[in-house]
């Protein structure tokens, strides 16, 4: 598929400016500070960064549940087609009352989400069979027996044998493969229409990792939802993604389609990400690049390009004295930098 | 689960016979016995009370045993006819002095102990979703008072405040005209009344150190990963509170559960002085004082039985409760 085609897929979900301003004891810290993107139907965005970028609080803003610390601002606008009353009609999900029906009827039935660590994200007091009907329950059936056939289903599509046994076992009882399994049935048991998945694998050994992304490639044929995937791991984007998101200190820095972000990356962190990368056949005496220096706080940070203090090609009165603009470079690539900036021409 | 239920209780019993020799052991201790108690009391009213009286006495009493011997008889006695002794203090077996008290001790140590977990468990909920609010630092600041007023000024200070208000300071259980009064409504009403301050006063501290532990545990389950994920799925705040932190966090509440019936026995006994209760707490001190060796070690031994069943019913309790726990019983 070009670039273009996939420019032209319907969005579902279009977030425009936003910002998650949280209140420190020094200051406010911008943890998300301005950003845009869209996820289209059936594709899958791998938002990508380091710890600490902003990257998961982005992810659960779309749902209105971060802690209420955070201050949230901005459009997370919701096309959906099957939205019954308001077809067509974009719906703010910021707007809605955080414990309101109305977000409540679309989490976990429309955009459903699944985390980091299974462990933790179940609950150890329930069994793993009542804590994936619960969601049924609360989108799709009253009945008991019925939800409970459907989290059996479910069980089987996600790979989890002998399910009647297994839904009356607690997380403890299951292994962290399986625990991740179980929480992806668990999300898509409503069939939503976009899964967050918030580094679905990063607590799995490799061979789980690659079990786990496989089997979320192919539920996503067989459902048709979109995926915001969360993770650090430039190898699962490659993986996985159509389109990319870098995102550097609250920002989106470089966006374009996955290709596009591995044989032409323009911003200089995607550049330093790429670089870190370990590569199949390269010189094993050689040491792994690494992108100097740390990720600043941002907190009380002046208009000015947040890579500055790390970046090689830093341009010294222009990247460090105004914040910098997007600047499109083709149809789908879009890069926050001045090297590429019309105003301050650096190519 | 009732392979380690029985295990369990099958424990009990090398704990308690090794519990009893220690009790006995403790309460011979003081130099003196109740003879040489007694003798005293006896010429302080100026009575002559010979060597001859007191060998009699003894003998008697079988105090001139040895005392590994005197502790073979009692616990032959205690398995064999059920019988505890003779407590010297109120001429009577001490299983009918402990019978005489047991009733209203144990009223009101139940209703002490509900009214501390009905008080704490909801508050220590409201403190920690509404952490740092005027209502937290409303109850924290009265919990931390609660643990650092002693029980006695507590107790004069509602018995002033309640004289000054309805001109009765409401001590003892009783009021005068019902004390020795067969049982009524009337009478049960009266007792409730009087209730209000012993069980505030001795329930205060172990209230306070509750709320504390609830408070401390909800904010750990409040910010717990399955929160969010419950979150995700659509459910309520409410439904969320209650289902996730909620029962997370009374695991560790249930684990003591067995020790708080045990302290608020033994935390009363100030109180009970105080407020003049007609329960064990007194009768307990006394026996002490007058070396009724008895009566001290049978109420000895019945706490320490109560502090190991408490115990155990914490512990089946809590493997009820825990999955994890239960589930390593499921395939025994």
């Amino acid at each position: 598929m070009t670039a273009e085609a996939v420019q032209t897929q319907q969005p579902l979900l279009r977030v425009r400016d936003l910002k998650i301003r949280i209140q420190m004891d020094n200051g406010v810290m911008n943890a998300v500070d301005g950003v845009d993107f869209e996820i289209r139907k059936g594709k899958t965005l791998g938002l990508v960064g380091e710890s600490g970028c902003g990257k998961s609080l982005t992810s659960r803003a779309l749902l209105s549940i971060n802690p209420k610390e955070c201050e949230t601002s901005g459009t997370v606008a919701y096309l959906s087609s099957s939205e019954p009353g308001a077809a067509g009609k974009p719906l703010n999900l910021l707007s809605l009352d955080p414990n309101g029906r109305q977000i409540r009827s679309i989490r976990g039935r429309k955009i459903a989400m699944i985390f980091q660590e299974p462990m933790t994200a179940f609950s150890p007091m329930y069994t793993i069979g009542n804590q994936i009907t619960e969601a049924i329950l609360i989108h799709r059936t009253r009945n008991k027996k019925e939800a409970k056939k459907i989290a059996l289903e479910m069980l089987s599509k996600v790979g989890i044998s002998d399910q009647e046994k297994r839904f009356d076992q607690y997380p403890h009882e299951f292994s962290g493969g399986m625990r991740q399994r179980a929480m992806i049935s668990m999300a898509l048991s409503c069939n939503p229409e976009l899964l967050i998945a918030d580094e679905p694998t990063t607590a799995l050994d490799v061979t789980i990792q690659a079990q786990v992304l496989e089997l979320m490639k192919t539920l996503q044929q067989e459902f048709g939802m979109a995926i915001l995937l969360v993770t650090h791991d430039l190898g699962i984007i490659a993986e996985m993604c159509d389109e990319v998101a870098v995102m550097y200190l609250g920002k989106i820095v470089e966006q374009a389609p996955v290709k596009e972000i591995f044989h032409n990356p323009k911003h200089p962190y995607t550049k330093g990400l790429l670089r870190s990368m370990p590569r199949l056949g390269g010189n094993k005496s050689k040491r792994l690049d690494s992108i100097e220096g740390a990720v600043p706080i941002p907190v009380n940070m002046p208009p000015m390009c947040g890579f500055y203090e790390r970046c090689k090609d830093r341009m010294e009165g222009i990247c460090n004295a105004q914040s910098v603009p997007a600047t499109q470079i083709s149809g789908s690539h879009t890069v926050r930098c001045f090297l590429y900036s019309d105003q301050h021409g650096g190519e | 689960m009732l392979q380690y239920t029985l295990k369990r209780i099958l424990l009990v019993i090398p704990v308690v016979v090794f519990i009893s020799v220690i009790v006995f052991y403790i309460i011979q201790l003081p130099p003196g016995d109740y003879v040489s108690n007694y003798a005293a009391e006896m010429s302080v009213a100026g009575e002559v009370f010979t060597q001859e009286d007191m060998d009699a006495m003894r003998a008697d009493l079988g105090l001139d045993r040895p005392v590994y011997e005197q502790y073979f008889i009692w616990i032959k006695d205690i398995v064999v006819h059920g019988d505890f002794g003779f407590s010297f203090n109120y001429n009577k077996p001490v299983l009918a002095v402990i019978e005489q008290y047991m009733g209203l001790t144990l009223t009101v140590s139940l209703v002490t102990m509900a009214f501390q977990y009905l008080v704490a468990i909801p508050i220590g909920i409201y403190c920690a979703v509404k952490q740092y609010s005027i209502g937290d630092y409303f109850f924290s600041g009265l919990s931390f008072l609660g643990m650092a007023t002693p029980h006695f000024l507590m107790a004069v200070i509602l018995m002033f405040l309640s004289y000054t208000w309805f001109g009765d300071p409401l001590l003892g259980l009783f009021s005068a005209e019902y004390v020795n009064a067969e049982w009524s409504m009337a009478k049960m009403i009266d007792l409730a009344k009087h209730m209000v301050i012993p069980v505030i006063v001795i329930g205060l501290s172990g209230t306070a150190d509750l709320i504390r532990v609830m408070r401390g545990q909800m904010l750990d389950e409040l910010n717990k990963p399955n929160v969010v994920t419950a979150r995700a799925k659509g459910l309520s705040e409410r439904k969320i509170l209650f289902k996730y932190p909620t029962r997370a966090a009374l695991n560790p509440i249930v684990s003591t559960f067995g020790w708080s019936l045990t302290s608020i026995f033994t935390g009363s006994t100030i109180t009970a002085i105080v407020l003049n209760l007609p329960i064990q707490g007194p009768v307990m001190f006394n026996a002490l004082l007058g070396q009724d060796m008895y009566l001290a070690g049978t109420w000895l031994l019945f706490m320490a039985l109560l502090t190991v069943l408490g115990t155990l019913i914490s512990d089946i309790l809590l493997a009820w409760l825990d999955p994890k726990i239960r589930t390593e019983f499921r395939g025994t």
